[in-house]
């Protein structure tokens, strides 16, 4: 590509978007800080999608961008509703107290 | 001049990266997400995808985040409780490193493989990125659109079902 930035420079970025990504789904307790955390990964696959895209000269990694981001809305709209009913149950939304299917 | 402008908002995404993650604080977390959102945006600008650049925007920083912290702010999770917020923290960070380490070795072995299309930023600026876009997906992914549709409508009625008080 031109200008001295290759593909390689945006793939590595993203690599490293995702990989914090999976460290905050991994370690953090809160479910929606969870759920922020994927959404960072999503992005990063996303940022990964167009470079490619763009080095290839093909419009069909963008097109799935615009898939990803679809799912990324109908998941953030389910998954909140999801929180406040634990939240209801509940009265929290941290990962560990989450543990009624567990005996 | 490029490459600087290119490492320095590199620089931003990655450190609000760090913050979504290490924030104890929600509101900051998804502060810092934003960020990284508009930092993506300006990537997309320079690979010449305005249209994905907007979407990005609208949807990701004023759309999903919106309704996150509407969530956030709804369960008052803005208060700092004094437990742990973390937990696992050696084998999270031994995972993601290796995670990352995979995904650089791959990268440095790795060639890029894959359907070569003709698009070009010549023909990006001559015929319009969302004329592009719009005609990909009209064309080659009219099925998949139409998956979507009923896979955003799901969504609404699940949504709805899940928030309904019970009884």
């Amino acid at each position: 590509m031109e200008h001295g930035i290759t593909v390689h420079h945006y793939l590595v970025l993203s690599a490293i978007l995702f990989s914090l990504g999976t460290f905050g789904v991994l370690t953090r307790k809160n479910a929606i800080v969870i759920f922020m955390c994927i959404e960072l990964m999503l992005n990063s696959v996303n940022l990964t999608f167009i470079a490619l895209s763009r080095h290839l000269g093909n419009m069909d990694g963008q097109v799935f961008v615009f898939f990803v981001m679809t799912v990324a809305a109908a998941e953030a709209a389910v998954g909140l509703a999801l929180m406040i009913t634990m939240y209801r149950n509940q009265e929290s939304i941290e990962v560990d107290d989450i543990n009624m299917l567990k005996w | 001049m490029e490459v600087l402008f290119f490492y320095l908002v590199a620089l931003v995404a990655v450190i609000s990266g760090v913050l979504v993650v290490t924030c104890r604080n929600p509101v900051n977390c998804a502060l810092a997400l934003v960020n990284t959102f508009f930092c993506l945006a300006i990537f997309y600008v320079m690979l010449h995808a305005p249209f994905m650049a907007a979407i990005q925007i609208m949807v990701y920083a004023g759309a999903i985040m919106v309704l996150i912290i509407f969530v956030i702010m709804l369960l008052n999770l803005g208060t700092i409780s004094l437990r742990r917020y973390t937990h696992g923290v050696i084998w999270g960070s031994v995972l993601s490193a290796l995670v990352l380490m995979l995904v650089v070795t791959v990268l440095n072995r790795g060639q890029t493989a894959g359907i070569t299309g003709d698009i070009t930023t010549a023909m990006v600026e001559k015929v319009g990125h969302t004329e592009l876009i719009g005609r990909a997906l009209f064309t080659d992914f009219l099925l998949p659109f139409e998956i979507t549709s009923i896979l955003l409508l799901v969504a609404i009625i699940g949504a709805v079902v899940l928030s309904k008080k019970e009884g």
